[in-house]
């Protein structure tokens, strides 16, 4: 009786697994299937039709490395749209660790009076939804000139972050014993030798995991990028999101690829350090 | 002792600034324009009417609680089921077992997924001529693809459920992972040894144990669904239609008179997440004073 239910109990995983998997096999088949109707459930034909539309490969006979470098250096806007993407989610990643790093340190190792008020108003933006403040920050950002152009996108990117980079990073400070920065400085280290030999090495692990954290709550900002940025700024999920509405599932299903990849590629690394505990887990459900 | 009090100003004001100015600020301006106060149209004078507007006039008012009947019922019913869903595969997927960490790794799948390509997802797999329809069809179930139910775009807000399920689940899974690893088995063989049956083991033991962090996650969850756009933009219908899309649409309207009213329904929702939030800690400071 208890055999059986141990193997119902494990068929159901299984089976919960595989409904689980299934929105990524059909992202597969939509993405190199050519003509997949109803009610096939395998394709009849392969195809690289999409890619080829996207201009993320080239036509059949030019796909050399010239060819690639070529179709590429055309510019395409998923290219474009990457680009953004990453080179958005770099520079608010580095900044959000910079300005939150003194402050997870001051909030980490020392007690001082409205401590629980600051780390309240600090995780705000995690609680209200950002249609809370973006519709009137999109008018202050248009009177500033921040309005449609990178900068504005990369500054409004910074409020969901920070309160993540710095709870995590708190996190790490309060399991931080600052006596061997002590230690270095009375053995005659300065002030940047002690921060980089002692204290960057002590919470480097925890600090990639708060980056990497960012770079994605960044990567898959839409509401936030489309206000501000005006359709000026296009990142990939602009993209994902647009095409969507349009519906041509091949060519969704293809950028939604590019768009989930490093995604994945980040759960894969960080597996094991995220856990319940951790600041940043709570951030996941706002992805 | 005066230069650690500099040292504490100066390292928090940083990131305070960036959460003043943008965040509260953007929080304030809004409330200025949903009362009326728009200076590029030459609108100073202050009142509420944006809010009677939106949710008592005769052209919103239908549109207003029907939006707030369904922002209601779709946070609920995803919160609970995601929940539901994570507890029983985190309890099963505790024991040992074949290809355990593939399977550990395809139920955290979704955690780093944007909502966005969850929502795509749901679309393929869901929608009437998507890949359930196509095995349904295969196994004889149904004919042509109008047999297989309306689950995307459907005016009962199905398909945002089951896409907010898909992606919370998960969130949900790795902190119930986290606390039963934590707590280890030892609860459960004593209660077993004392004589608990299963369904004892599991409503007085584990349950209680994991529920404070089950709570807490939920209200993250609940929160999160009741004020997002995406999901509702691409999987919802116009009519009946979630406050967030509504609350854009109007903001996106031409009408610049329309935009007091987006204003005024994007308040409206973080008041009401504002409350809910204020409702849990009071309601767990209470059970903590108790206890």
């Amino acid at each position: 009786m208890n055999n059986n239910l141990k193997k119902i109990n494990i068929y159901a995983i299984y089976l919960g697994a595989f409904i689980l998997i299934l929105p990524l096999i059909a992202f597969f088949i939509n993405a190199f299937s050519f003509r997949w109707f109803y009610p096939q459930v395998i394709p009849k034909e392969l195809s690289l039709q999409a890619w080829v539309r996207l201009k993320l490969i080239p036509k059949p006979g030019q796909r050399t490395f010239e060819g690639f470098i070529e179709l590429w250096a055309s510019n395409p806007a998923v290219i474009k749209a990457l680009l953004n993407s990453l080179s958005i989610g770099f520079l608010v990643t580095i900044v959000s660790i910079i300005i939150a790093l003194p402050a997870a340190r001051v909030l980490g190792l020392l007690n001082f009076r409205f401590k629980k008020l600051i780390i309240f108003i600090m995780v705000s933006p995690t609680i209200l939804p950002p249609i809370a403040f973006v519709l009137g920050l999109n008018i202050n950002f248009i009177s500033w000139g921040f309005s449609g152009n990178y900068f504005g996108v990369c500054l409004v990117h910074l409020v969901p972050i920070m309160p993540y980079v710095v709870l995590t990073m708190t996190g790490i400070f309060a399991n931080y014993n600052p006596d061997y920065e002590h230690q270095a400085r009375t053995l005659g280290a300065n002030k940047t030798k002690t921060f980089l030999l002692i204290t960057l090495p002590a919470i480097a692990p925890g600090m990639v995991v708060a980056a990497l954290f960012a770079f994605l709550v960044s990567w898959s900002q839409y509401l936030l990028t489309f206000l501000i940025g005006a359709g000026k700024v296009m990142t990939l999920p602009l993209l994902v999101f647009s095409t969507a509405s349009s519906g041509n599932p091949a060519l969704t299903a293809a950028i939604s690829i590019i768009f989930i990849f490093p995604a994945i590629l980040i759960l894969f690394f960080t597996s094991k350090f995220v856990s319940g505990e951790s600041g940043a887990t709570s951030g996941f459900g706002k992805i | 002792m005066g230069g650690e009090r500099l040292k504490i100003i100066l390292s928090l004001t940083p990131p305070l600034l960036i959460i003043f100015t943008l965040f509260f600020g953007g929080i304030f301006y809004g409330f200025l324009q949903s009362l009326g106060y728009q200076p590029a149209i030459g609108k100073y004078e202050i009142n509420f009417s944006a809010y009677y507007n939106v949710m008592f006039s005769e052209r919103y008012a239908k549109l207003f609680w029907t939006g707030l009947g369904l922002n209601l019922w779709v946070s609920f019913a995803s919160t609970f089921l995601a929940a539901v869903f994570a507890l029983f595969g985190a309890l099963a997927i505790r024991k040992t077992f074949f290809a355990k960490t593939i399977c550990n790794f395809i139920y955290s799948l979704n955690l780093p997924m944007p909502h966005l390509v969850v929502a795509v997802g749901i679309i393929f797999v869901f929608s009437q001529s998507g890949l359930l329809a196509r095995l349904a069809s295969q196994i004889g179930l149904i004919g042509s693809p109008g047999d297989f139910p309306v689950l995307v775009k459907d005016k009962y807000g199905l398909g945002i459920i089951l896409a907010y399920i898909w992606k919370e689940a998960a969130f949900f899974f790795i902190i119930l992972m986290s606390v039963l690893q934590s707590l280890g088995e030892n609860f459960e063989e004593l209660a077993q040894s004392l004589g608990a049956n299963r369904w004892q083991r599991f409503r007085y033991v584990i349950l209680p144990l994991v529920m404070p962090n089950l709570f807490s996650a939920s209200i993250i969850v609940f929160a999160f669904s009741f004020g997002a756009y995406e999901v509702p933009a691409l999987l919802g219908v116009i009519y009946p239609q979630m406050l967030p899309v509504m609350a854009f649409e109007f903001f996106l309207n031409p009408d610049l008179n329309a935009r007091s009213e987006g204003m005024a329904l994007s308040i409206i929702i973080a008041i009401i997440v504002m409350i809910l939030v204020v409702f849990y800690f009071w309601l767990t400071q209470a059970k903590i004073r108790k206890d």
